[in-house]
This record gives C-alpha cells, structure tokens and sequence, in this order.
C-alpha cells in the first residue's frame, strides 16, 4: 500500500442496488463507497456479480433498484457517455479494443471526448485541425512513455499479444485523464513478471495523478498488495467490506472461497 | 533496397502525422499527380477520357463515399446508387429553377439534398445493425428510384422520359465545346476530365483528412466495438449519423457528376440495384477501410469490362472455342462474383493491402532477406 | 368490399409465393448462421435449367429430377470454395460472399442457359376455379391455390424433419453454435451440404412455381429480394415466421398497390403505380423500427 497519500471523502456512493437479467438475480441490495484517490478492490468467486456492479458504475447495465452517486449527483439511469463526460474511464474483461486500429489510434479514441474541432474543420485539416491533433498526439504520447509501449505504437492491436493488449486498454482510459478508473481484471491472463509491470503501472497512476481506482482482481497477493479497502461479493450480496486485514479473516470470506486463495 | 526507409526520421509528430510520410512514396505522388493533372490531358485521346478516365473518376467518388460508411462506420449499404440519384436530379433541378445557379454550387447543394436523404435513412441504423441494415437500406434504394420516376416534377414533366442534364459553364467557359487556349486546343473532354478531376482530388483529400482525424477515428471506434465507443464517450448516434451525411454527400456528388460530365442524361434507370453492387464490389475489391482502395477498386471495375470485351474473343479463338453472343457479359459476372468471394475469404482488405504488403517487399528487394 | 377480398386473398396466395423463397433463407441460416443472398439466383439456376433440359426434349419429371442433381452439386461447391475458406468471418462478410456468389450463379446459369424469357408448363393452369368464381364472384386461381398446398406440405415436412429427426436436431446445434457442434462430434460439413442441398431443393420448388406462373427469365432473381422484407418481418430463424411474414408482404403489397395511390393523387396530384417495387421494403423498414427480431426471433443479449 502506497503511504502519504491523502484518500478523501466518498467520491462514489453506491447505495441499495439491486440488478436482475431476466430471472437472474446479478445484485441485491449492494451498498459500499469508494473514496477519492483510494484503490478499492471488488473480490468474490465467478458470477459473484463483480463485472455487473463495475457495469451499472459507468451505465452499461441499469439497476432495477438503487443509485449510484457519483461527484454528489445521484443518478440511477445514466448513459455509458455521460459517465464518460463525468470522469469515469474502465477496462473490460474481455478486451474491448478496436481491433482494426493501431496502438496509437486506439489510444487517440481515449480522447475523442476532450476534441473539440467538428468534421469539417478535419476535413480542411490546416488550422485548428491539425493544431488540436498534434497536442492531443502529444499527450497520448506521453501515456504510450508511462506505459512503455513505444514499440508498438503502430502495430494493429489484433495481431498484439494478449499481455500487451491489456496494457494498451488501460493506456486507452489514461489517455481520457479520468477521476475514476475501473479495471476489470487487469491480470488477468498474464504471467509474474507482467503482473509486476500491471501493478507497478496502477500504482503509480494512483500516486502521479491521484486518479480513484476500482478493481476487480482474483489474484489475492495483488488485491492484498494493491488496495486501501476491499468489497466482497458472492451471488450478488455484499458479504464483507473493509480493508485487506480485515477481510482475510472474515468467516464469510473464507468460506465463500472454500478456503482456497490463489 | 529503393524502397528503404532507413536514414528517414521523423523528429517532430507533425513530420509522423503527413499522409506520406516515407520520401519514396511522396515522390511517387508527385508523379501521379503530374501525369494526372498534366500528362493525360496532353496525350489523352477521346475514347481514354471519355470511357475510361472520367467514369473512373466518379466511381472512385461514389466508392469513397461507401468506403466512409461501410468501410470506415462498418455501416452496411446498399443504396448507394439512390444517393446519386438524388444528387443527379438535385442537380439538375438547381440548373433548372433557380436562375443564374453557378454549377458548382449546383453540385454543392446536390451533395447536401443527397445528405439529408442519407440522414433520414440513416436514421434506422440507431436501432439495426449489419444485414437488416442493409435491407432497410434497400427500401431506400427502391423508394427513392422509384419517387424519382413515378412523380413527374423531379424530371420537369417531361413526356418522353429522357432529360438532358444542362451543360456545364463556368465563368463563361462552356466545358462541352473545344477551346483554344494559349494555341493549344482543348477537346471538350478535356476540358471535363479536368474538371472532374480537380473536384474528386479536393474531395478524395478532404475525406483522407477526416479519416486520420477524431471523425474517422469515432466511425471506426463505433464499427469495431459499438459498446467500448460509447463507454470512451464516443456519441454513436451522431457518429453514426455523421457517416451518412457525409457518405451520402460524396454519393450525391459523384451522381451529379455521372449525369452531367458522362452520361449527358439525367435517369432513373441509371441508378439501379446493380450499381449498387457494383460500388459495393469496388470497396471490397479495392480494399474497405481504405481510400486508396477505393481508387483501386474503381480501376479495376472499370477496367475489367473492357479488358474482358477486347480479349475474350481472340483468345476464346486461340482455343477454337465458339463464344456465343451475350457471353462475355455473363462471363463478367462469374468473374466478379468469384472474385469477390475470393477477396473475402484471402485478402479482405483488398487489392489496397496486397499494394501495403508489395511495398513491404520492395523495402528489401532486390535482397531476399 | 367483394374487392377487398378477392385482393386480399390473391395476395395473401402470392405471399406463400415467397415464404417457399424464404424458407431457403431461413434453413440455410438456421443451420449455417449465413444469410444466403444467393439464394434468388439458385432459384433462378433451378427454374432455368429445368427449362433448359424441357426444352431439348426431356419430360419435366426427369428435367427436375436432374436439376435436383445439379442443385446438390452446387451445394457441395458452395461448401468447399465459399463456406470452408470463409469460416471464422464475420457474417456481414459471409454475407457479402454470398452477394458474390448471386452473381456468379446468375452468370453461369444464363451463360449456360441463354437469357431468353421462357415459359415452364408444369400442368396447372392459371385459371381461375370455377365453382369459386360461380358462388361468390371472386376470382382466385387454381395455381395459386395448388402452389399454397404445395408450400404447406413442404413446410410441414420440413418442420417435422426439424424438430424429430437426429439430422434436424444435428443441424438446429450448428446454427448455434459451430464449435460446440464439432466437440460433441457433428460432421459440420456433412451437415452444410444437406442443408445446401435441402435450400436447393426449396429453390427448385420456389423456382418452378414462379416459373410457371411469371416465367423463367432474370426478374426472378428480385423475386428472392422481396424474401429479405419476409424475413425481416418473420425473424431469420423460424419457419412458421416465413410463411407467417411471406403472408403479410404479400397481402400487404398488393393492398398496397390498390389503395394508396388514390391517396397520392388526392394530395399530389399526380397518377402512381409500382407500389410493390419498395413497400415490402419500407414496411419492413417500419418494422424493424419497432421490432429489430422479427415477429418469430430471438432478442440477442450482447454480454460486455
């Protein structure tokens, strides 16, 4: 755990959601905070309901029940863009890169919402066209730097491994410069070593930019390493919510994993 | 070994940002450009430009127009050719009832009435995707040909069916009569290649522009992934939309230019299901996703025909074959047909990624390794 | 209002028209998840090349029988050169394959064949039945009524032969979902080439009705475009949504064609006709609007 920084009041409040696809029941009555520049960390066996909660934070699925507040405005339908617009950037499970984009262009779309020039004005390209490209190419630029994927910068991200795509996701919701990033776990698949490089990258987008981050992460060494306070879910109840200490030894915890930590 | 490009490095990110970027290939644009703009107007005979170079040209308009929003949006269409429709008859009618119209922003306005007809169809897109996209799109390929048709105002009421489209003047310079300028003269075909060309090379530069810009990048973000799109902020309806308008408007366009610098008449029949397919088949020969594509794709569209006329009968004859009348065009259609799925299953991205990977091979050549 | 029925009725008889031409569409990507543009101009290549073998002199029963042949052939080249190299892609480009592959049979079945407009008899006349005309006034023909029956009886079958037999079970798996048919052991490209074979043999059917009763020549091929409006309106995997939504288009067409041009004079002004070049289309257009799965469809859920 990084020391000295200053975790703030609730930035995100959660409160009484409950979500249902049909008759399956993903959440029920889940309420928890996550506060400003704190790592928080969502555990909890498969099909606990872990993506589902990350997914009604930034608007892709609607509660049936509940709301989420976000920077003091309590919403309970928003769209997936308007959380954008309000700071709120995520990785998924299952990559969702442009496959027929590079690197560098997948990355440039982490930043279409802070581009101001219309069709037209890019279609004449000299002037404020190009100005605001090349800022904005300075930018991302200095994200592809912080993540070490200078190399590949043109390659089509289809043909990249799996390691590196994931790195490239994540730098896509950098380059947005969000409040809140939410990562659905971002190790997933990988070996030690870019474990290492994931978490080292976390950490320190936490402690440069001071940006919140939710994560979802079945690596227990991680989740006990990375995170300020975690939130356990299993069958879509919230089932223990504390720090990482606290939470290792919790009956329920315990037994929901049937005993077994990775 | 020519092709190296070793030695050439781009120090500042506008340098990385040119459309060419490596020296060998703007040098080999500078000379495309000089033999189209200088060296064909000298040399180029009636039947080049008249059957060839000119409807290459707006082909390769209509093909970019697709290419943005299939392509580049992966907004399936068939209805293009009712695009052109629209701006062909658009065009014709500003000609007619407005008096004193300048062509050019005859053509302008077309392309615009042609964009708000993509958005109005465009609209169903919100709601539908891939295939039944593409049947809504042929309810507007339909309708539209068939309103065209049937309401006699678009053709002025004319009674015998067949409209002229106007001649085209500018500033006094009629583009269909022979000129003589500084003792050259200049064939009204000419006079027309040039004029097309000048207005497919600012178009075909100005949509190079917004597919490496935020526009293109939002089109292809929304074609790749809809879902992520909307969870970086990008706005897919508008997205979506914006591809329309500006499809339909290069459609819009290059119709009008097929009526008034090819065909000479402004028809229904001329923008057909068929030609619909035929823009569709020069996207995906040439390349989708690719604007150079669309030029290559219209080539060979174009070229095809009338290889397959000149030398399937000699060479039918060098195999004692008696070739029936009629055949080389159902010959056309196998091959195209064949081609097409051929393309798709080995090189999707067409004839534009076969020229990516040529180039890759001249970096090294003549060495093998 | 006698009219009104006799319209009605006539169209609802043309509908069944093209649910036979849909019911190709709908086997094909129950089975194969492709949606076979191509599946007009196989009911073109059908009907032609029955004509064709008539035409020299063999009786109908053998000249489809042969086609028949010739159908399942086509099948079997489908699956090797279109269907095999193309089987990861995504199916808006399966789908622009088979717009290829549209041609490719048009052109080799006129290349083959000529491109002349021929008659095809196939014994039933389209008269109109006597004891109907006699009793009510309506005029409704003996072909359309024989062609219905024959469409129900082929649906029926293939309905039964869907959901009882092992290969219709092995079929409804590989619509699916292709690898999880192979791991349990399903033969896929057995599978595609009875499925072809079976659309081919529809096409055969589709094909001489609308032969015999529009003749064989090239519009039959915008026959199988008007299937696309069926199908949108019926769902792309169901059965009873083809003939249900092959029903509706057709009535509705030709209602359409009756009653709305009047309307179109009162408030233009100006004479139409030529509706069923684009109503279809638009109603299905409208449709989907309202319903993007079809009257018989799935509602997909997309996981993220």
């Amino acid at each position: 755990m990084a020391a000295g920084r200053n975790i703030g009041e609730p930035v995100l409040i959660a409160e009484d959601v409950s979500l249902s696809f049909g008759g399956v029941r993903a959440l029920q009555n889940v309420s928890f905070d996550v506060r400003q520049h704190e790592i928080r960390a969502i555990i909890g066996p498969n099909g606990a309901g872990k993506s589902s909660m990350l997914n009604v934070i930034n608007g892709v699925y609607h509660p049936q029940v509940g709301t989420v507040t976000f920077k003091g405005r309590t919403r309970k339908h928003v769209h997936p863009h308007e959380a954008a617009e309000q700071g709120i950037a995520r990785t998924f499970q299952n990559i969702a890169l442009f496959r027929g984009m590079s690197v560098l262009d997948n990355i440039m779309t982490g930043r279409n919402l802070k581009m101001r020039t219309n069709f037209l004005q890019q279609a004449i390209w000299l002037g404020p066209a190009r100005r605001e490209e090349l800022e904005h190419r300075r930018r991302v630029e200095e994200v592809i730097d912080f993540l070490e994927i200078q190399h590949i910068r043109k390659t089509p991200v289809g043909r990249l491994p799996y390691g590196l795509q994931k790195r490239v996701e994540l730098g896509r919701a950098l380059a947005a410069e969000p409040e809140m990033l939410l990562l659905d776990e971002p190790m997933a698949g990988m070996n030690t070593e870019e474990k290492q490089d994931m978490c080292r990258f976390i950490l320190d987008v936490n402690d440069q930019f001071g940006t919140t981050i939710v994560l979802i992460e079945h690596d227990m060494g991680v989740v006990m390493d990375l995170s300020d306070r975690v939130l356990v879910l299993d069958y879509g109840r919230k089932i223990a919510d504390g720090t990482p200490d606290e939470v290792r030894g919790n009956r329920q915890v315990i037994d929901a994993y049937l005993g077994v930590a990775h | 070994m020519f092709y190296r490009e070793a030695g050439q490095f781009r120090t500042t990110y506008a340098a990385d940002q040119q459309i060419f970027p490596i020296r060998q290939d703007r040098i080999a644009v500078v000379a495309v450009l000089l033999v189209a703009f200088v060296g064909v107007p000298l040399v180029g005979n009636e039947y080049w430009l008249k059957a060839i170079l000119i409807p290459f040209l707006i082909f390769s308009l209509a093909a970019l127009g697709l290419n943005i929003l299939t392509g580049y949006a992966g907004q399936l269409s068939l209805g293009t050719a009712a695009f052109m429709a629209v701006g062909a008859f658009a065009a014709y009618n500003f000609q007619l009832r407005v008096g004193g119209m300048p062509i050019l922003v005859s053509f302008a306005l077309s392309g615009l009435c042609a964009a708000l007809v993509g958005i109005v169809f465009g609209l169903p897109s919100l709601r539908i995707k891939g295939f039944y996209l593409a049947v809504a799109t042929l309810a507007c390929q339909f309708f539209v040909v068939w309103a065209l048709n049937k309401f006699p105002w678009f053709s002025n009421n004319s009674s015998s069916g067949v409209i002229s489209a106007q001649a085209i003047r500018i500033l006094g310079y009629d583009f269909g009569a022979p000129h003589r300028i500084l003792g050259v003269s200049v064939a009204p075909e000419v006079s027309t290649y040039l004029l097309v060309l000048v207005i497919v090379s600012l178009l075909a530069l100005a949509a190079k522009n917004m597919v490496r810009s935020s526009a293109g990048r939002a089109w292809m973000a929304v074609r790749d992934m809809d879902v992520a799109a909307a969870v970086i902020g990008i706005p897919i309806m508008r997205t979506k939309l914006l591809a329309f308008a500006v499809s339909s408007f290069y459609c819009g366009v290059a119709g009008a230019l097929y009526a008034f610098a090819y065909l000479g008449t402004v028809e229904p029949e001329a923008f057909t299901l068929d030609l619909s397919f035929r823009i569709l088949f020069m996207i995906i020969i040439g390349g989708v996703g690719s604007i150079l594509g669309s030029f290559l794709g219209a080539g060979f569209i174009v070229l095809f025909p009338i290889f397959l006329n000149t030398y399937a009968e000699p060479f039918a004859r060098l195999l004692r074959i008696e070739l029936p009348p009629g055949m080389v065009s159902n010959l056309e259609l196998v091959i195209f047909g064949g081609l097409i799925v051929f393309f798709l299953a080995v090189e999707p991205l067409g004839l534009a990624r076969l020229w990516q990977i040529t180039k890759e091979k001249l970096r090294l050549w003549p060495f093998p390794h | 209002m006698q009219f009104f029925f006799e319209v009605l009725i006539g169209g609802l008889l043309a509908g069944v028209m093209y649910s036979l031409v849909a019911l190709g569409f709908v086997l094909i990507y129950k089975a194969s998840g492709v949606f076979n543009f191509a599946q007009g101009s196989m009911v073109f290549f059908a009907a032609l090349t029955t004509v064709g073998l008539v035409e020299s002199g063999m009786p109908l029963l053998a000249a489809a029988g042969i086609t028949l042949v010739a159908m399942i052939a086509l099948a079997v080249l489908i699956e090797r050169f279109v269907l095999r190299p193309l089987v990861n892609q995504p199916q808006i480009t399966l789908f622009m394959a088979t717009i290829g592959l549209a041609f490719f049979i048009e052109g080799l079945a006129q290349g083959a064949w000529g491109a002349n407009v021929r008659g095809l008899d196939i014994g039933i006349e389209d008269a109109p039945i006597e004891w109907i005309s006699d009793s009510t006034g309506m005029a409704i023909s003996k072909f359309d009524l024989a062609a219905a029956g024959i469409c129900a009886v082929l649906v029926s079958t293939l309905a039964l032969f869907f959901s009882k037999t092992r290969i219709g079970r092995a079929l409804r798996a590989v619509a699916d979902d292709h690898q999880g048919a192979l791991a349990v052991g399903i033969p896929l490209r057995q599978i595609w080439v009875i499925v072809w074979g079976v659309a081919g043999f529809v096409a055969l059917v589709s094909g001489l009705l609308w032969g015999a009763r529009n003749g064989v020549q090239f519009a039959l091929t915008f026959v199988a475009l008007k299937a696309l409006p069926v199908l949108i309106l019926g769902g792309f995997e169901s059965v009873a949504g083809a003939i249900v939504g092959g029903l509706i288009i057709g009535a509705s067409e030709k209602l359409a064609e009756i009653y709305i041009p009047p309307v179109i004079h009162g408030w233009f002004g100006v004479t139409v006709n030529g509706l069923e070049a684009w109503f279809p289309y638009v109603l299905a257009l409208l449709f989907l609007l309202v319903r993007p799965e079809g009257l018989f469809g799935e509602k997909h859920i997309d996981r993220v």
